[in-house]
């Protein structure tokens, strides 16, 4: 009897696993074709990295090329090159994340006074318009703001009746036209975030502040800005995760590449892409990417513990 | 008293709507101005410069480039089938692989999720992809290295996949007593039920696509296969190359040639049909953003 119960059940355990593994085969055959993909295009360049350790000599193919070692990373280092490209990639991802944050903080508050929804949604759409241009497109309208004969900025100098400026050969004012345009870019989309969150906040409070005579300002600082500070902080740390890399676009496309404006326009990615196509050395671009990856990775997880330390439910895994 | 405290209300209220105002000028007006100078005459501009209200308003930069198409159609021909390609295949390859990483009894659940996820945190970097793509691939100057290096966004496999997470488990439970494959369900029940974030990834990806130049810097040489943001770019640093093209292609004299107002329209008939199109999802593109967590 109890023999019976034992290979019926041994039966039904097989037959049992044998339905799980189809049924485990069959979904790995739905991960398969992005896993190939992902594959290719994400791991094998990954492997590529060793590159950096190499003096790569095309004949020789990746494996048979010559190790160095670390000496394609002293290159860089060594070079002025890298701490000017270093220091301008963070300082203007610093002053990104400072001014694209304040400003979208700035513009959900104001956003929350406005009663009216058709106003609200106009105000929305057009807050969010930039976004949907891709740089090239933003190259054309900066440059009908910059160029030298005809141009916005120019006309209004004149008028003024001071000297026009070549604004393509002025690194001093691309300092602060790349934050003003990363700004332009970015705020509609951070201010959709944040006015979703004010909306998020309990109104009452507001209420029982405003009877205890607080007045709008004091609402805002001692209220709103508290009560959505995780997802303020959130919002700051995915950009620090990101502080190594930037926009190609806004440094390589908007100034028409250039070359007097390298000082104040030249990052990390853009110096990664000259060498490239000039055809500068292969083992030292690749270490400098993986410069850039490394960093960026521990800037990730170390941003990512610190949100978890700050808001369990915020960190990102 | 009370008449002090409603004036700072007014005030405030006013200063609140002066500044929303300004910003959202500010959003739009740039926009404008291109425009305006596609609109403007080559004399009015040689007088006053570029103004953000046409001068000597007329149409002839537009025939001009009506009448010379042949790059524009040709890129929009590589942009649209970039985009439709692009976005469908995307969509379906996301979403598949997104539905085993949200079912909990999936043995490799672990394993997959962490191979996606670690493409969010660390990556290769430029040099080894574009030897990849073109040493060992061989993909420059075919259509393919505009498609694939973006199929698959590790962030969209992630949001899909916190979505499909977010569906009842007893119409997966009813389906499989039913006797449904996986494939079925995936198809015929779970798809459906994923609208919200189906479109979301559809719309990310389209306008990724749509407004890429970068792969074109990168990978096109060919005129037959520029697509429409890079072709921007070549004649924003080459306007002389386009302006001699079109002149001889329409045996005009270059004192007659509009320069000016003709980049500009070029730049307002390659992007502006889309740019109408987009606002009209902004909501999607907002989402992407919030239901992006990737916990779990």
């Amino acid at each position: 009897m109890s023999k019976v119960t034992t290979t019926a059940k041994k039966e039904i355990r097989i037959r049992h696993s044998k339905y799980e593994n189809k049924r485990t085969f069959v979904l790995l055959s739905m991960c398969l074709p992005a896993l190939i993909l992902i594959f290719i295009f994400n791991y094998i360049p990954m492997g590529g990295l060793i590159l950096a350790f190499k003096n790569y000599d095309y004949s020789k193919g990746i494996f048979g090329s010559d190790w160095v070692w670390f000496d394609n990373f002293k290159f860089f280092f060594k070079s002025q090159d890298a701490l000017r490209v270093t220091v301008n990639t963070i300082a203007y991802n610093v002053v990104f994340i400072i001014t694209s944050l304040v400003g979208a903080l700035i513009i959900a508050v104001f956003l929350y006074e406005v009663r009216s929804k058709k106003l609200l949604k106009t105000y929305q759409t057009m807050y969010f318009f930039p976004y949907f241009l891709s740089w090239s497109v933003v190259s054309f309208i900066v440059f009908s703001f910059m160029e030298y004969d005809y141009g916005i900025l120019n006309n209004i100098l004149e008028k003024l009746g001071m000297e026009p400026i070549l604004w393509y050969s002025e690194p001093k004012c691309w300092r602060f036209i790349i934050p003003v345009l990363n700004l332009w870019k970015t705020i509609g989309y951070n201010t959709i975030v944040f006015y979703a969150g004010i909306i998020g906040i309990d109104p009452t409070l507001y209420e029982a502040a405003a009877i205890d005579g607080a007045n709008k300002y004091q609402i805002a600082r001692r209220i709103m800005v508290p009560q959505i500070g995780a997802l303020i902080v959130m919002m700051a740390l995915l950009k620090v995760g990101k502080i190594f890399h930037s926009d190609f676009g806004l440094f390589y496309i908007v100034p028409l590449n250039a070359g007097s404006l390298y000082s104040a326009t030249d990052v990390i990615d853009t110096y990664v892409y000259r060498a490239l196509v000039t055809g500068g050395d292969t083992g030292m671009t690749v270490a400098i990417g993986f410069y850039q990856s490394l960093v960026g990775l521990c800037l990730v997880l170390l941003s990512n513990w610190l949100v978890k330390k700050f808001s369990e439910e915020n960190a990102m895994f | 008293m009370v008449g002090n405290k409603s004036r700072n209300g007014r005030i405030s209220s006013l200063i609140v709507n002066i500044v929303l105002i300004l910003v959202a000028l500010a959003c739009i007006v740039p926009v404008m101005l291109v425009i305006s100078i596609s609109l403007s005459s080559m004399d009015a501009i040689y007088e006053t410069g570029y103004t953000f209200l046409p001068r000597g308003f007329n149409f002839k930069a537009y025939e001009y480039i009506f009448r010379d198409m042949g790059q524009i159609l040709t890129s929009y021909g590589v942009s649209i089938r970039v985009v439709l390609i692009g976005g469908f295949v995307s969509v379906l390859f996301t979403a598949m692989i997104a539905y085993p990483m949200s079912k909990k009894s999936f043995r490799y659940k672990k394993q997959v999720t962490f191979i996606v996820f670690f493409t969010m945190l660390f990556n290769g970097g430029l040099v080894p992809s574009y030897m990849l793509m073109t040493n060992m691939l061989q993909l420059k100057n075919t259509i393919w290295a505009l498609i694939l290096p973006y199929l698959i966004s590790g962030w969209n496999v992630m949001m899909v996949r916190t979505f499909f997470q977010g569906l009842p488990d007893e119409i997966f439970e009813a389906a499989t007593v039913d006797g449904c494959g996986e494939y079925r369900i995936f198809f015929t029940i779970v798809l459906p039920m994923s609208k919200p974030a189906i479109a979301t990834v559809a719309l990310l990806q389209v306008l990724k696509y749509w407004n890429d130049w970068w792969l074109g810097l990168l990978y096109i040489e060919q005129d037959a296969l520029v697509p429409l943001q890079y072709m921007l770019y070549r004649l924003m640093n080459n306007i002389s190359e386009m302006q001699r093209q079109m002149m001889e292609g329409l045996g005009l004299g270059a004192e007659t040639f509009p320069t000016e107002p003709a980049r500009m329209a070029m730049a307002v008939v390659a992007a502006g049909p889309m740019l109408c199109v987009f606002p009209f999802f902004q909501k999607y593109f907002a989402k992407g953003m919030t239901v992006g967590a990737v916990k779990g």
